[in-house]
C-alpha cells in the first residue's frame, strides 16, 4: 500500500453507507493523548519531537489493526500529497504545516488514522460512515487500551488524559457528525438549528467553505466540552441533539417536496443538467449543484443517480485529487476544466 | 447570520462559552474563524482565541507569575502568550491558576470518564460515582425528585458493575 493506491479506493467516510446515511455522511471520534514527561510538539525541540516519533512508531507497527497500514513522514511529502490527505480527511491543516518530525499512520481501510506530533503527540481518528458514532467509538476505545498497553499516556486522576491545549484535556475527546442540510438551508432554518444547537454544548462549523460561505451544505457538529463527562455521555448528548436535527432536515425535505414540488424539480434537474453538460467548473459551483444532484437522489426525483457516486464526486473535483488523477500538476484553470470533464465522464 | 468580526461575510463557526459567568455567542466567517486560530482545523484553541477577542485575562495568581515549569521550562508568562501548555508537568507547575482557568472554559474540575489501565482499579467509578452523589445532593435540595432517582439508579448501576468485575 502506498499514497497513491488511496486514490483508488473510497474513504469509509464517504460510501454512503451505514444509519441515515442520506443526511449524515459520516461519523468520526477523535482521541488526543500525548506521552508522560515529553513536550508537547509545538515546544519540544527536534531530538525531543523525533525521539516521540520513533516510540510511537515503534508502539503503532505492533497494533493489529494497523497490520498493512501506511506509515508516511509529513516531511516526505510533496505538497501536493498533503493536499491530498487533507482532503480526505486524514490529516488536519496543522498537520500539512509547518515544523518536521510529524506523521501520519493510515489503516488499510482508511477507517483509522493517527497523527503524530501534530498538536498533541497523538491524535487518534476513527471515522465509520453515517449515523454510527457507537461502532467508531468502540474501535478507538479498543485501539487506546492497545496502545496505552505499550506507550505510558500523560495522565492525571483529576484532569484526565493531559493536553497541549486546555480545551481538550479530559477524555480527550471529540466527537463529530458531518451533516448534509440543503432543506434547512433552502427553507433557512438552518440559522435557528445553529443558535439553538450552540446552547446545548455543541459546536456547528460549516463544511468546504470557500472564504465566505459555507457550500454544499455540509455541517460538522461535535461535542464542544472534554472535562466533566463521560465519553459514553457526551457521545449520546451529541447523538440526541443531532437525531433532531436529522428529523428536522427529512421533515423540511417532505415539506419542501409538498409545498414547493415544481421549484425543488426544477433546481434538481437543472443541477444535473449543468453538470453533465459543462466544460469548465469552479469547484464552489460543484460543490452547490453537487449538494442539489444529492437531494435529488434522496428524494427519489434522480432515480438512475447513485449516493455513492456523488459522494465520491465531493472528493474527487478537490484540487489535489483532480491532479492526482491527472498525474501532474495543473492550474485553476486546468482544474476547473479537468473537473468538468470528469463530472460529465462519472454521471454519464 | 453574519460574522461578528467582520459583519461582512456569512457565519459559519458558532461557539458558545461561557466567560466571567455570562453567557457569550460567537458567531464567525471561515476567515475571521481562521484568523483567531479556529478555522479549518478540526479543533479550537479557545483559551487562546478568547484572550485576543476580549479583555479575557488568565486569572491572575501572584505566585504563578514567578513560575517555570522544571521539566520543560515554560513559564506562565510563556503560557498566556501560546496558550498552549509546554508539558504534562505543566498541569501540575501551574495548578493553581489553571483549575479556575479550567473550569471556566471547560465547566468542570474533575475528569470524568476513562483512565488508562495503570491508574488505580476502580478509580475511574470512585470519581465517578462522587460527582453523582454531589449532583443527587443538589436535586434533592431543588427537590427535583425525578432526577435524584434517575441519579440514584446510575449510582446503584455502576456499583452493582463494580461488584461484578470484582468477582
Ligand atoms: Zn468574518
Ligand atoms: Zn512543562
Amino acid at each position: 500500500m502506498n499514497l497513491n493506491s488511496l486514490l483508488a479506493q473510497t474513504s469509509e467516510w464517504l460510501k454512503g453507507t451505514g444509519p441515515d446515511s442520506h443526511i449524515v455522511i459520516s461519523s468520526r471520534i477523535r482521541l488526543a493523548r500525548n506521552l508522560s514527561n515529553f513536550s508537547f510538539p509545538h515546544w519540544a525541540d527536534k531530538k525531543e519531537r523525533k525521539e516521540v516519533l520513533s516510540l510511537v512508531k515503534d508502539a503503532l507497527f505492533k497494533i493489529k489493526y494497523l497490520k498493512n497500514g501506511l506509515f508516511l513522514e509529513m516531511d516526505g511529502l510533496s505538497a501536493l500529497d498533503k493536499q491530498f490527505l487533507l482532503e480526505r480527511h486524514l490529516v488536519s491543516r496543522e498537520q500539512t504545516k509547518g515544523r518536521d518530525c510529524k506523521a501520519v499512520v493510515i489503516s488499510e481501510r482508511e477507517v483509522i488514522s493517527i497523527m503524530l506530533n501534530e498538536e498533541d503527540h497523538l491524535r487518534i481518528q476513527v471515522f465509520q460512515s453515517g449515523f454510527n458514532l457507537s461502532d467508531a467509538w468502540r474501535l478507538i476505545n479498543e485501539l487506546d487500551k492497545q496502545l496505552e498497553q505499550r506507550l505510558n499516556y500523560a495522565f492525571s486522576p483529576q484532569w484526565g488524559y493531559l493536553t497541549a491545549c486546555p480545551t481538550n484535556v479530559g477524555t480527550g475527546m471529540r466527537a463529530s457528525l458531518m451533516l448534509h442540510l440543503p432543506a434547512l438551508v433552502m427553507s433557512k432554518q438552518i440559522k435557528d438549528v445553529l443558535q439553538t444547537i450552540s446552547k446545548l454544548g455543541i459546536v456547528a462549523r460549516g463544511l468546504y467553505g470557500e472564504g465566505t460561505e459555507a457550500s454544499g451544505n455540509f455541517f460538522q457538529f461535535s461535542n464542544q466540552r472534554t472535562l466533566g463527562r463521560n465519553e459514553e455521555d457526551i457521545i449520546d448528548n451529541l447523538e440526541r441533539v443531532v437525531r433532531q436535527i436529522v428529523n428536522y432536515e427529512q421533515e423540511r425535505r417532505k415539506s419542501l417536496l409538498k409545498q414547493s414540488r415544481e421549484i425543488l424539480y426544477n433546481q434538481i434537474w437543472r443541477a444535473y443538467g449543468i453538470l453533465k453538460n459543462s466544460y469548465f467548473i469552479s469547484s464552489g459551483e460543484t460543490m452547490s449543484l453537487l449538494s442539489m444532484v444529492r437531494l435529488g437522489t434522496d428524494l427519489n426525483i434522480l432515480r438512475d443517480v447513485q449516493l455513492r457516486k456523488i459522494n465520491e464526486l465531493f472528493l474527487l473535483t478537490q484540487p489535489a485529487h483532480l491532479q492526482k488523477i491527472e498525474g501532474k500538476k495543473l492550474n485553476a484553470y486546468e482544474r476547473d476544466v479537468k473537473r468538468a470533464e470528469l463530472i460529465r465522464e462519472r454521471l454519464r | 447570520m453574519l460574522c461578528d468580526i467582520c459583519q461582512k461575510n456569512i457565519a459559519s463557526v458558532h461557539i458558545t462559552e461561557i466567560v466571567n459567568e455570562k453567557m457569550v455567542e460567537l458567531h464567525l466567517c471561515e476567515q475571521c474563524a481562521q484568523e483567531k486560530g479556529i478555522g479549518l482545523s478540526e479543533d479550537f484553541s479557545l483559551a487562546n482565541f478568547l484572550a485576543g477577542l476580549t479583555d479575557f485575562d488568565l486569572p491572575r495568581v501572584k505566585e504563578s507569575v514567578e513560575l517555570q515549569c522544571p521539566n520543560c521550562g515554560m513559564s506562565y508568562e510563556d503560557f498566556k502568550k501560546i496558550g498552549r501548555l509546554g508539558c504534562s508537568q505543566c498541569y501540575y507547575t501551574f495548578k493553581q491558576s489553571l483549575a479556575p482557568l479550567l473550569k471556566r472554559i471547560q465547566g468542570a474540575e474533575q475528569h470524568i470518564g476513562k483512565f488508562p489501565h495503570y491508574a488505580d482499579k476502580g478509580m475511574r467509578e470512585k470519581v465517578e460515582i462522587e460527582e453523582l452523589q454531589r449532583e443527587l445532593s443538589k436535586a434533592i435540595q431543588e427537590e427535583n425528585f425525578e432526577q435524584a432517582a434517575k441519579l440514584r439508579d446510575k449510582i446503584r448501576e455502576i456499583k452493582s458493575k463494580m461488584k461484578k468485575s470484582e468477582e
